[in-house]
């Protein structure tokens, strides 16, 4: 491990960074970030944002954007990333048209020393980010010691240099009352980790009160998929003509 | 004369259509390299040009020189000038068009002028008809004569016109464009086309125009480099920047990036005549000090990278969130160039999850879904051609129109409902309107994904 080494940026728990010390994050470096499907998509943008929140409570922070995801994932709305206790007014946030010029605008903010983190985006394969651009970006971490984040959506690992590579997937969050969907939960795997330590998964809820991820035990109370209710339901869709028999109530929809 | 009659004339007449805008545009093109000279540059009617070369004539050899330069300069365009150097815009502008002198000495204007005729007055056929009947063949007549009798006759214009052409009045041109704060320029003894000679010219030229900016106390917010090329072609590169700037190395990066990132490059053809750096926007200049421990400002570090990636990508794609007053949730949030200052934004609610989405879909995307009536949420829904079977689910939050914006139909009410698939994806839906309200069901949209 380098002289850096790890610091108290990981999404792992306490329990679980004793278990497996790959889970830490090293700052002044990259680490990459796989969405499993292409619908995690949101889930990968939500982790980075929590890690980005964790690894820089009050600095600036970059946010390159390939304008692909816009396209397929919705904007980044700030609202929701106050909620997930990020200050929106810190971020800066470029949309870069293609991959050659986010990969750009991600180097230049890995070299600026005075941010807390840099985070690009990218969809799809990346002709651009070959060994050569991913080392870049690397060392650019490492001589300015900012922290760079890179997710990969609709992606298929690659090999790069970064510090640590992990997938992520969107989990079932833990309910609240009246079955009202919970904390955002995710699915880390950690794929690679420079330091030669094993890969893993962890299963992490994401606490915006107390700003860090929280060990998540498997949900005991098994999601009702029904409505608590029997009553009267709509037809499926509103342009079609109803199947027979749609039209008397539903008990149940599954 | 009709156009038979000059074709009678001369058979071998070639005939064009008149294009005004073009003749526009040519000027305007002219008036742009004409920038080279002084920075202060008016159009004159149609087909002319005024240059205010006060303080400018010792830099190309004297008013001469700088005569015969601009008249090479618009040669090389092909056109054919008249070109006069006087004391007023009035007096150079009537001596062109109807007189044959080139320079006049200072304070010999009313000499000079004295010979043109009536028309130089440039004050309307009916004006000049009248004066010709009085008898007046030439401006000089007119001056000798006491001017309250030519006010009293022909009006105050004349007066006027008359005290500017002799050189008793001055007025300043009004320029096309305003003069900059501060500017620095070279011109080259030939042609430059090298790119790294013109780089080493601006550094040059960044570190007088820093040199003036330190004197004021001011730093540049707006630089504009002009390329003026051989043939005419003037080429900006415009470079703003988050905080005043002073530093040359600093400013000649960001120029770099413009220019690297230009769609069409900056060609130099032939070679460029002239290079002019000038700052467009200048404004107090904070010193800032290192702190104790001597490192720098971050703030200054990130207005720096802020400017490089401006330079980069351009204004519209360097952007800060905004928080904006609003419960409708396409308003809620804006973006802003990122050089604009940011506002604190709210609080969320301790212990409840996120209640916006990480992202949202602007429009909201039709969605097609099956729900409990009246106000249930959605059982399942399809959207992007996927099914997604609702596990958990949480709404309605209902959210009305701001109906003080909307016209005369306000959108319907929408029920927004957080929801989670069996995998654990969580949507942001909602309807719109009310079941047995209006003409069908109300239809179903997805606006946001939550992480």
């Amino acid at each position: 491990m380098r002289a850096h080494g790890l610091t108290s940026l990981s999404p792992a728990p306490a329990a679980a960074r004793e278990a497996s010390p790959a889970a830490g994050l090293a700052r002044a470096a990259l680490h990459e970030f796989y969405a499993a499907a292409p619908a995690d998509g949101p889930a990968v943008t939500g982790a980075l944002l929590a890690l980005a929140r964790m690894a820089a409570p009050d600095s600036p922070i970059l946010w390159v954007r390939h304008a692909f995801v816009d396209r397929e994932t919705g904007a980044l709305y700030p609202p929701g990333v106050a909620e997930l206790g990020l200050d929106p007014g810190r971020l800066t946030l470029v949309r870069a048209r293609d991959i050659p010029s986010a990969l750009q605008a991600g180097l230049e903010g890995a070299r600026c020393a005075a941010l807390g983190a840099a985070v690009i985006e990218l969809w799809g394969e990346a002709k651009a980010l070959d060994l050569t651009a991913s080392r870049r970006l690397a060392l650019a971490a490492r001589t300015s010691g900012t922290l760079v984040l890179m997710a990969r959506v609709a992606a298929n690992p690659q090999p790069s240099a970064a510090e640590t590579r992990w997938r992520i997937e969107a989990a079932p969050s833990r309910a609240l009352e009246a079955n009202a969907p919970g904390d955002p939960s995710f699915s880390f795997t950690l794929l690679r980790h420079r330091g030669g330590l094993a890969p893993g998964e962890w299963r992490l809820e994401w606490s915006r009160d107390h700003a860090r991820f929280a060990d998540r035990v498997p949900d005991a109370s098994p999601a009702r998929t029904g409505p608590a209710l029997p009553g009267a339901v709509v037809p499926f869709s509103a342009d079609r003509p109803d199947p027979p028999g749609a039209a008397a109530p539903v008990r149940r929809a599954g | 004369m009709a156009l038979a009659d000059a074709r009678a004339c001369l058979p071998a007449l070639r005939v064009g259509e008149t294009d005004p805008q073009a003749d526009a545009d040519l000027l305007q093109a002219c008036a742009t390299l004409c920038e080279m000279f002084t920075p202060l540059v008016a159009l004159d009617g149609a087909d002319g040009v005024l240059l205010d070369v006060t303080g400018c004539a010792h830099l190309f050899g004297g008013e001469e020189g700088l005569r015969m330069q601009a008249r090479r300069t618009l040669a090389r365009l092909g056109l054919h000038t008249r070109a006069v150097v006087a004391d007023t815009p009035d007096a150079a502008r009537a001596l062109a068009r109807h007189g044959a002198a080139k320079v006049v000495p200072p304070g010999e204007t009313a000499a000079f002028v004295a010979g043109l005729p009536l028309a130089a007055l440039d004050l309307g056929a009916d004006t000049h008809l009248a004066l010709g009947r009085a008898g007046f063949r030439a401006v000089g007549e007119l001056a000798e004569r006491p001017s309250q009798a030519l006010t009293a006759r022909f009006g105050a214009g004349l007066a006027t016109k008359l005290a500017r052409l002799m050189g008793r009045e001055d007025i300043r041109l009004t320029p096309l464009r305003d003069p900059p704060a501060c500017m620095a320029e070279r011109h080259f003894p030939e042609p430059l086309g090298a790119m790294d000679s013109l780089m080493a010219v601006l550094e040059r030229l960044g570190r007088e125009v820093g040199a003036i900016l330190e004197r004021r106390g001011e730093g540049g917010r707006l630089f504009e480099a002009s390329f003026f090329r051989t043939d005419g072609a003037v080429r900006r590169i415009v470079v703003e920047t988050a905080q005043p700037l002073r530093d040359a190395p600093g400013l000649l990066r960001l120029v770099r990036l413009k220019i690297d990132a230009l769609a069409d490059p900056l060609d130099p053809g032939f070679g460029f005549d002239a290079l002019r750096l000038a700052v467009r926007r200048a404004e107090p200049f904070d010193q800032s000090q290192a702190d104790l421990e001597g490192k720098p400002d971050p703030d200054g570090d990130v207005a720096a990278l802020v400017d490089r990636l401006v330079a980069r990508f351009g204004r519209a794609q360097v952007l800060r969130f905004a928080a904006r007053d609003s419960h409708d949730p396409l308003r809620a949030a804006a973006l802003e160039p990122a050089a604009a200052p940011a506002a604190p934004w709210p609080e969320p609610d301790p212990g409840q999850p996120p209640s916006r989405p990480v992202t949202l879909f602007d429009p909201p995307q039709a969605i097609e879904a099956l729900a409990e009536v009246p106000d249930g949420p959605p059982l399942r829904f399809r959207w992007r051609r996927v099914l997604h079977d609702v596990a958990r689910a949480e709404g309605p939050e209902r959210i009305a129109p701001e109906w003080w914006r909307v016209g005369a139909r306000p959108p319907a009410t929408r029920d927004y409902y957080r929801v989670e698939n069996g995998q654990g994806r969580r949507f942001w839906v909602f309807r719109e309107g009310f079941h047995g309200e209006g003409e069908g069901r109300p239809r179903w949209f997805l606006h946001g994904l939550f992480a």
